[in-house]
């Protein structure tokens, strides 16, 4: 198909889509047409289906019912999802949902440059040109996860735009963004579309004045369309001169009811002031970092004080202060004029707070989150049915009551956060982006309850917020910048004083003021040459899709190794744990694991007391196996001494034994034996049955007779591979294979895990990476760590503990790399079959300690297992890794002993990666 | 205190709902303590069970031939005859644990009243099964060469050993091991549940809220102990009960109320353990390792595998701080010894002990851990 064709075709075509997650339906018979090289908005309120329709036209979810077309592909068709996910480009809801925190700027944008297959000047003229001209560019070093929340979508915006894409997806990429990063954001799209005019580009947003750039709108409600047209259009339908108006009006009548304009009644001036909240010269400092300087303000009973700045400009690390999750470096803080103190019940129980990132409970439903947050604010339990009925529909969440947040679409959770942080009626709230994601007319409801709540029942409300709308119904605001307060007035004094038109307008310029910087990065050049020459792109594009490339890319199975390995150097703990926790391992399990089983206690009811059964008893204390704790009295002590576990062995030397004895009588001799550990049991009843002939004997020889009569042969017994029967060389070299099955396996299970619930898994959706390259790519860092970490194990056993390598140390060297591999590949496998981090170390715990210290022949032989036991041992790894280690270690064994053991280890790989990778899905359910 | 008391009381709650929507968590702990104690158990025969022995035959004599014929299952397999040279190839390549050496003219030495000598090689590798294998082995030669001499007139022995082996009288391994997993399950899933619990509620940011509430990092803490305790309590009860008694046929002596007191005192220990780690790893993945370096000696030195007094001084002194070290004390002796409370007292108190500090420190670490 040619370009110009492809310009006459709608880029998405959605027909008769529906989708719904359990019972709640999010799409509903949904059709819908978007026209190539427009920027189309969408909006609605929350948990209408915007996400879900995002999701399912990048391919990221997988489609249930309907038929959705994507740049003239059928979008279940495997092979165009492959081939068009190239061409498409998504930034998923949510701060930084796509990027890796611990990587840096640099390094984020360099993996996604290489997924996309940029070659390395390639990379750097991207890379430059898109951070110059988004002011990242002094930032390249900096983690991710340390950027501020506009730097972080700008990041993301950039990540998106490395591949060119031809169908831009953005869900709400500016929520939670400050004013001045959202228009400099907005910029950064203008201008890459004037860059590359024939991109397509799909937003969906919240904020409604953005919803003005937009060509074409399309509002959304319940999972229908309720109208569309271009911005103009919807207002000249509507009757409505802005977009917040003219949506609400698009809204079916049982959703407005109800709506009206707010008006914030002035707040009542009592003649004796209280002050609610105090903070006198704030500071926190993190090492040299200010993150706070010197804050004041006063904030009356009953104001609403509202707190704006820019992203990561201190505003969550005051709020933090003043709940006394942080004490403050310097200054301080009252609430009602008394200190505030971390332990302090009284003024918690009167304080809400509602954080930025969602904190309540994923695992419990609505009802279940609100009616926890009320017991524990100690409503009365009669109350709370009521109470929490009464949140559930102040905030409409009624038809949510029984699900549970995970799956909700932001505006829902934020609803769910500040339901409960109202819920036990407090006198102070403090709202950290309470309305962030959250629709208009959700919002105009929350706010309607702010006024009511600080006007009638006097609760002093200390909030921070984006939206310039919500900022002016504050009775007061304070601007603050890189942890300093810059102004702190009300709305109109502040406009008044910066002589601008709106509070936009000043908070901007006072912004710019403060930080000539920040201006800089408004002028942006022109995103000019974005677009490479066509020759370019058809040999990029030739590459991408020729087919070795579609299904493993040496490139992309590089790219994911050099992340993962990142990863795993960004937390040096974790490595240095993994190291020397398991030298320390084998240091305690090497001398401590013993076989040879000395110093058993026992104790003699001799009810002889003559000379002969007094030798008789020392001819078994003599011994190094045995030793001699307080005789025995009687019966009753011999079973009580047992019980207790004193002792291991009882031995009852009978009344007239030594005269017996004399006379040629046969004695019985007894030994009581605890049986409760059999193998100790084992050896102890060995270990005396030997003694006992041993004293015969001596009597025997003694006496000058019986030796030619009782010549009995005798047994000399050699242990072969460990002659002295020390428990170190057979222990050591059992150790190692231990070790490097659990250790590997737990870092590499917890690797896709993390992924999935941290979001980035979303990557592996909807780019070119395959399931092999992106499971391979996350094995191998991990099988050199453990190559490492064998070879410390290694040099440990051979001059710590003293055990040589005897065989071919190439064979033992190659395994210890193919049995890494294994046991990465079972933490693999573990981590795509679960979700949760819980159940993934729980599962690769089991999955790995049990067997390989049970049925591998650490301590008892695979041949004397029966039943499951030995069918687990004949399969896992751990059993032939034994032999090739004890083999090599202990016997001088080579690779013609040892080649079968090595061909199992090697056969084990690739089925062992082969489930995980058809257990991994390639697009969400 | 009522607060409290209640506080912790809708927060374990809590807890268990949360672990009710993790099916696969649910799956793994029903596996854990069913399929899993059960496999185990019915799959370890006794120490030595099934070992491969071979006979290097020189003296083709009566004597060698009852020896040959004296091994069989289910202590040994049949015994295989080899040649001299075979010896070697086989015993590196592990065929067998056990190669006897029968020289020649031994029937001809031992009836001239000489002292002839039959070597015993064993493969020191094989760990249990070459240490006590190669004393009943001793043991049937000499009994067998006994056997064959009284035929030919031998005095009687001078004194007879009567062995009575008590708890355990036929020294069945199933009974020690399938036991000793579920110490091993409970510990281990009682670490994890909690200290992962914790880690994953600080990465959520839900327990920077709770602490905002009027809720104390005591309450947080007591909450996820009692729920997790509750959950691995009941499934360890069950486990014994059902699992271990009825379908192992594990005779057990002791009274289980008081194993279950036992249980509550080690769980109370195991997951403040696991507090205390989540208070000191900063993610999930240092937790999994931190895990590994604790779990790992704690089942392997705990005198569950092997005996406690063989262990050097200074590993012995580790292990008094380990609470399975203490679960493992008392485990056997009320299970298998019957013991009651006057003999098992000690570990009770220890395990109370070492709970209390962990549950301590973790206190002191757990606001500062939360709002690092």
């Amino acid at each position: 198909m040619s370009r110009s064709e492809q310009f006459e075709l709608p880029a998405v075509k959605l027909e008769d889509v529906n989708f719904s997650y359990g019972k709640i339906r999010a799409l509903n018979d949904f059709s819908l047409e978007i026209a190539p090289r427009k920027l189309v908005g969408i909006i609605g309120p929350d948990g209408v289906g915007k996400s879900t329709m995002l999701s399912l036209i990048t391919g990221a979810r997988a489609i249930q019912e309907g038929k959705i077309t994507v740049l003239g592909g059928d979008m279940r068709d495997k092979n165009h999802r492959e081939r068009s996910c190239p061409k498409i480009a998504y930034m998923p809801q949510g701060l930084g949902k796509n990027l890796y925190f611990t990587l840096t700027v640099e390094e984020n944008l360099q993996f996604f440059g290489k997924l996309f297959g940029h070659d390395a000047a390639e990379r750097r003229r991207r890379i430059d040109h898109l951070t110059g001209s988004t002011g990242l560019f002094n930032f390249l070093d900096r983690p991710a996860g340390k950027l501020s929340g506009g730097m972080k979508q700008k990041l993301g915006l950039c990540c998106a735009l490395i591949h060119d894409p031809e169908l831009l997806v953005l869900d709400e990429p500016t929520t939670g963004v400050d004013p001045l990063a959202r228009r400099q954001f907005w910029d950064l799209v203008d201008s890459v579309r004037t860059a590359c005019p024939a991109m397509t580009v799909i937003v969906a947003t919240a904020y409604m004045d953005e919803a003005q750039r937009f060509e074409w709108l399309i509002a959304m409600n319940d999972g229908k369309i309720l109208d569309t047209g271009t911005p103009e259009e919807l207002l000249h339908k509507t009757g409505t001169d802005n977009l917040d108006e003219a949506f609400i009006r698009l809204l079916p009548e049982e959703l407005r009811a109800g709506h009206r304009k707010l008006t914030v009644p002035p707040l009542a001036e009592d003649a004796e002031e209280k002050i609610a909240i105090a903070a006198e010269n704030l500071t926190k400092r993190f090492g040299k970092f200010t993150a706070v300087d010197h804050v004041s303000f006063q904030i009356r009973q009953g104001e609403i004080f509202g707190f704006l700045g820019s992203n990561g400009c201190g505003k969550t690390t005051t709020m933090r202060m003043l709940t006394g999750l942080m004490t403050p470096t310097e200054g301080r803080a009252q609430l009602f004029g008394k200190p505030i103190e971390a332990e302090s019940m009284e003024t918690r129980m009167h304080l809400g707070y509602m954080t930025q990132l969602f904190s309540l409970y994923n695992e419990l439903t609505i009802r279940q989150n609100l009616t926890l947050y009320a017991r524990l604010y100690r409503i009365p339990e009669t109350e709370v049915p009521g109470r929490v009925e009464e949140m559930l529909e102040r905030f409409q969440l009624i038809p949510y009551a029984g699900e549970t947040p995970q799956a909700l679409p932001l505006g829902i959770k934020q609803r769910l956060s500040l339901a409960a942080a109202v819920i036990h009626r407090p006198q102070i709230l403090i709202l950290d982006e309470p309305t962030s994601g959250v629709d208009p007319v959700a919002r105009d409801l929350f706010w309607e309850l702010i006024i009511e709540l600080s006007r009638r029942d006097k609760v002093t409300i200390f909030i921070t917020t984006h939206f310039m709308n919500e900022a002016e119904r504050c009775d007061r605001i304070s601007l603050m910048h890189a942890g300093k307060s810059l102004a702190c007035d009300t709305p109109a004094q502040i406009i008044a004083g910066k002589q601008a038109d709106s509070l936009e307008a000043a908070f901007i310029s006072c912004l710019e003021e403060a930080d000539p910087a920040s201006r800089e990065n408004i002028a942006l050049t022109p995103v000019t040459g974005t677009a490479p020459d066509t020759l370019s792109v058809k040999s990029r594009q030739r590459k991408l899709f020729s087919g070795e490339n579609r299904f493993f890319s040496i490139q992309r199975f590089l790219c994911c190794c050099w992340r993962e390995y990142l990863e795993l150097m960004r937390d040096p703990i974790r490595a240095t744990l993994a190291i020397f926790g398991a030298m320390l391992l084998m240091l305690v399990m090497g001398f401590g694991i013993s076989m040879d089983v000395e110093d058993l206690s026992f104790a003699v009811l001799d009810r002889d007391g003559s000379g002969l059964s007094r030798n008789y008893a020392l001819n078994i204390a003599g011994s190094r196996y045995f030793i001699e704790k307080e005789p025995i009295k009687d019966y009753d002590e011999l079973e009580n001494r047992l019980r207790n576990g004193e002792l291991s062995l009882a031995v009852e030397i009978p009344p007239e034994f030594g005269k017996d004895l004399q006379n040629g009588k046969v004695p019985d001799v007894a030994f009581w034996i605890d049986g409760a550990m059999p193998s100790r049991a084992e050896t102890v009843n060995s270990y005396i049955s030997s003694l006992h002939l041993q004293w015969l004997d001596e009597r025997a020889r003694e006496h000058g007779h019986g030796r030619i009569q009782n010549s009995t042969g005798s047994v000399q017994t050699r242990y072969r591979y460990n002659p002295d029967v020390l428990s170190l060389p057979a222990m050591v070299p059992a150790v190692i294979p231990l070790l490097l099955m659990m250790i590997p396996a737990v870092l590499a299970a917890l690797a896709v895990v993390r992924e999935k619930e941290m979001g980035s898994i979303i990557n592996l959706y909807v780019t070119p990476l395959s399931r092999t390259e992106f499971m391979l790519g996350k094995q191998m860092p991990y099988v050199l760590f453990s190559m490492l970490s064998a070879l410390m194990l290694i040099t440990m056993a051979v001059t710590v503990f003293d055990v040589p390598v005897k065989g071919s140390f190439a064979v033992l060297l190659v395994s210890l790399i193919i049995y890494s591999m294994c046991s990465t590949g079972i933490g693999l496998l573990a981590s795509s079959v679960t979700r949760s981090q819980i159940a993934v170390i729980f599962m690769t715990m089991l999955g790995t300690m049990l067997p390989a210290v049970q049925f591998c022949g650490m301590i008892d032989p695979v041949t004397a297992q029966e039943g499951a036991g030995r069918i687990v041992g004949t399969l896992y790894p751990t059993t032939y890794m034994l032999l090739i280690s004890r083999g090599v270690f202990n016997k001088a064994l080579n690779f013609n002993d040892l080649y079968w053991e090595l061909l199992v280890l090697l056969i084990t790989v690739p089925i062992l990666l082969g489930c995980g990778i058809i257990s991994l899905k390639k697009q969400e359910k | 205190m009522k607060q409290t008391l209640k506080n912790i009381f809708f927060l374990g709650v809590k807890e268990l709902r949360g672990l009710g929507r993790d099916y696969m968590l649910i799956a793994l702990i029903i596996y854990a303590f069913t399929l899993g104690i059960y496999v185990t158990g019915s799959s370890t025969s006794d120490t030595i069970s099934k070992a491969a022995i071979a006979i290097v035959d020189e003296d083709k004599s009566q004597i060698s031939q009852r020896i040959f014929d004296a091994f069989f299952p289910p202590m040994f397999l049949p015994a295989q005859e080899i040649s001299l040279e075979d010896i070697d190839p086989a015993m590196d390549e592990g065929k067998y644990t056990f190669v006897l050496v029968i020289p020649s003219e031994f029937q001809k030495d031992l009836l001239a009243g000489r002292q002839p000598e039959i070597q015993l090689n064993v493969d020191a590798t094989r760990m249990s099964q070459a240490f006590t294998g190669s004393g009943y082995i001793q043991q049937i030669i000499s009994r067998e060469i006994r056997n064959f001499k009284n035929n030919s007139s031998t005095p009687q022995p001078l004194v007879n050993t009567v062995i009575r082996k008590r708890y355990n009288a036929n020294l069945t391994q199933s009974w020690f091991k399938s036991v000793m997993q579920l110490v091993n399950n409970i510990t281990m899933l009682a670490i994890i549940l909690t200290g992962a619990a914790l880690i994953r509620e600080r990465e959520n940011g839900t327990l920077e809220h709770l602490l905002v509430m009027p809720v104390s990092p005591f309450e947080i803490m007591f909450s996820k102990i009692w729920s997790m305790l509750l959950v691995v309590l009941i499934s360890s009860i069950i486990s014994l009960t059902l699992v271990i008694m009825q379908l192992l046929h594990v005779p057990v002596n002791g009274s289980i109320s008081l194993f279950a007191v036992g249980v509550v005192l080690h769980l109370f220990a195991v997951t403040s353990l696991g507090i205390f780690l989540a208070c000191v790893a900063q993610n999930m993945p240092q937790l999994g390792m931190l895990m590994i370096l604790v779990l790992l000696p704690m089942q392997m030195l705990s005198g569950g595998s092997t005996p406690l007094e063989s262990m050097p001084e200074w590993v012995q002194n580790i292990m008094l701080a380990a609470p399975t070290t203490h679960f493992v004390e008392f485990c056997q002796a009320i299970l298998f010894r019957g013991a009651g409370i006057k003999v098992v007292y000690k570990p009770f108190i220890m395990l109370f002990a070492i709970g209390t500090i962990l549950f301590s420190l973790s206190l002191i670490r757990f606001r500062k851990s939360v709002a690092q």
